[in-house]
């Protein structure tokens, strides 16, 4: 809980890591790849303030006190939601994984969620680790890259008839929030890794489940907002749009906000860290206070109150998770449902 | 004026086909160094060494390209600098082979070719989108605006670009031709046109924010603190 001014906010991170990325756990041949990623993380963090810089070493695998200390007690993060990364052809335990996420949410466990992931590719055995994985750890939700390299393969659609198995096991599972990683890649080489039209039509064909978009199709923003305007149940992560660009980009971040609050609305924007690229801290203060300028340019953005804040800071997602917030830190019944599906449409027919 | 002078001269007309902007106002050229023979050799350092492979191609095999028109230029050497697929990407430009020569059997040119039109027609639209707003501050109506002509365009960079970025998509662009289309070339109706630009406004944004991102990253790389404020917006 974020308290500031008289308001307090309760606060769901909606994507979190506790990943290993050091020399020790690097797949012998793919050292370039396993080196390259973090490097590339670690460079964003530079988009951060000066303050929350760490050094590579400690950026490659921090401890679990680091964890507690910057997410939980530094933070303000009332539930952390963890996006499990694989990413096992380079990392040989894997990046941070189901299982490694698992030993924490058992440590912490009304404090923490742990999110699956699954691979169209891997056909009847992925399908059934997923029943497995649901049953052994309860899960609510999936993170999906549909980037990531398996078996010679660079990459996969959601479009496809194997994603289809897939989303109605999830379904079938009461996995409702599916996670889909459109955002900064590395891979493929000529396929357009950042393309969101396939959750566009699986989200057409899925109406029960919930398409949280992580990073907002960044760089391309504007199909995600094309598309998301269009379904109602599509949502916005927006891990690095805080982290990377409030700080090293104001006013680039205000007109960013100010474009999904037109077209996707304050209803269904989620805030995430992206821990450990970013520290919640300096996101969450700096949110809060923050305002839209005043010129002209931003003149024609809806605003975004109090009540808006609280909404993208965690009650959107505790609604999506159904993660119980005390009375205290909830809204005010005229201040409209978190998480309300119907503001696609009334944003479309503005 | 030099061969060096005309030689970035020429690399001014490259543009990374993701931000439409100049490889050279990006800092992405970070050496140039000609020798007295008139050999050329191009140094390209990118924000990050895992910049998307495709661009990262496109950029170097079109500066490459921009050399060979300069008479005076004898051998021309682009190379990636410090990118995790340089070693490939810089060995097909030097063979003057396709994307496809730096990676066979992952990917095929004529892919390339349409993610570039894709961001091309991207580009257009938030070009237009600055041009447009500027005559709408300037009190045209949007009956005005949509009459507009190429003819009646202002000689600013903006203007210019779009006109190239319309010979290049093959969207009419002779003087009596409108001034502003839509991305598949048609002309703008005046009732069209809030709508439009207020889409046009935020594919504009998407591509400045991500040029924002790139510059600061870029910033990182070179151990610069990075910079606070975007210059204009």
């Amino acid at each position: 809980m974020y308290s500031h001014n008289g308001d307090s906010f309760f606060v769901v991170d909606g994507h979190v890591h506790f990943w290993d990325a050091s020399p020790a756990n690097w797949v012998t041949g793919q050292e370039q790849y396993a080196k390259g990623w973090i490097e590339c993380f670690h460079a964003y963090m530079g988009l951060g303030p000066e303050e929350t810089h760490w050094p590579i070493e400690k950026f490659q695998k921090y401890s679990e006190e680091d964890f507690v200390k910057d997410v939980f007690e530094d933070g303000y993060v009332d539930v952390g939601i963890f996006q499990s990364t694989y990413l096992k052809e380079w990392y040989r335990e894997g990046f941070n994984t189901l299982e490694k996420n698992a030993e924490l949410v058992e440590k912490y466990p009304d404090r923490l969620i742990a999110n699956g992931r699954w691979d169209p590719r891997e056909g009847d055995a992925g399908l059934k680790q997923l029943e497995e994985d649901a049953e052994r750890y309860n899960l609510k939700g999936v993170k999906l890259y549909t980037a990531e390299w398996y078996q010679g393969s660079r990459g996969w659609s959601l479009k496809s008839p194997e994603s289809q198995r897939f989303l109605e096991k999830c379904q079938e599972l009461g996995i409702t929030n599916i996670h889909v990683h459109k955002g900064p890649t590395i891979w493929p080489l000529d396929k357009d890794a950042f393309d969101v039209s396939d959750v566009d039509y699986v989200a057409t064909n899925f109406p029960e489940l919930n398409f949280i978009v992580e990073h907002v199709g960044l760089p391309r923003i504007e199909d995600f907002c094309f598309m998301a305007t269009q379904e109602p149940n599509v949502y916005a992560g927006l891990a690095v749009v805080i982290g990377g660009l409030m700080h090293a980009r104001p006013r680039f971040f205000a007109k960013v906000m100010g474009e999904l609050l037109f077209w996707v609305g304050e209803d269904k924007m989620l805030w995430a860290s992206d821990y450990a690229i970013w520290e919640p801290r300096w996101q969450v203060e700096g949110f809060v206070d923050w305002t839209s300028p005043e010129d002209v340019e931003f003149s024609d953005y809806p605003r975004l109150t109090t009540d808006g804040k609280k909404k993208i800071l965690g009650l959107n997602a505790a609604k999506l998770y159904g993660i119980d917030v005390p009375e205290e830190l909830q809204l005010p019944d005229e201040a409209g449902t978190p998480a309300a599906r119907e503001d696609a449409q009334l944003v479309d027919s503005a | 004026m030099n061969t060096r002078t005309r030689v970035l001269e020429a690399l001014s007309e490259v543009h990374d086909p993701e931000l439409d902007e100049p490889i050279t106002s990006l800092g992405f050229v970070t050496s140039c160094a000609v020798s007295p023979a008139g050999d050329v050799e191009i140094l390209l350092r990118l924000p990050t060494p895992q910049c998307a492979p495709n661009f990262a191609y496109l950029m170097a095999a079109d500066a490459r390209n921009v050399l060979r028109r300069l008479p005076e230029v004898g051998q021309i050497t682009v190379r990636l600098d410090d990118h995790y697929t340089g070693e490939e990407i810089n060995a097909a430009i030097a063979r003057g082979e396709g994307f496809t020569g730096a990676f066979p059997g992952e990917t095929d040119d004529d892919q390339l070719d349409s993610l570039r039109e894709l961001f091309e027609r991207k580009a257009l639209v938030a070009r237009q989108a600055r041009l447009c707003e500027a005559m709408l501050a300037d009190g045209a109506t949007p009956e005005q605006v949509t009459a507009r002509r190429v003819a009646d365009l202002p000689d600013v960079p903006d203007a210019r670009r779009c006109l190239e970025l319309r010979g290049r998509l093959g969207i009419t662009c002779d003087q009596g031709s409108p001034a502003f289309v839509a991305p598949n070339g048609e002309p703008l109706a005046a009732h069209e046109l809030t709508q439009w630009l207020r889409k046009a406004r935020l594919v504009r944004t998407s591509l400045d924010v991500n040029g924002g991102i790139c510059r600061s990253l870029l910033q990182i790389r070179s151990q610069g603190p990075a910079e606070q404020e975007e210059a204009g917006t």
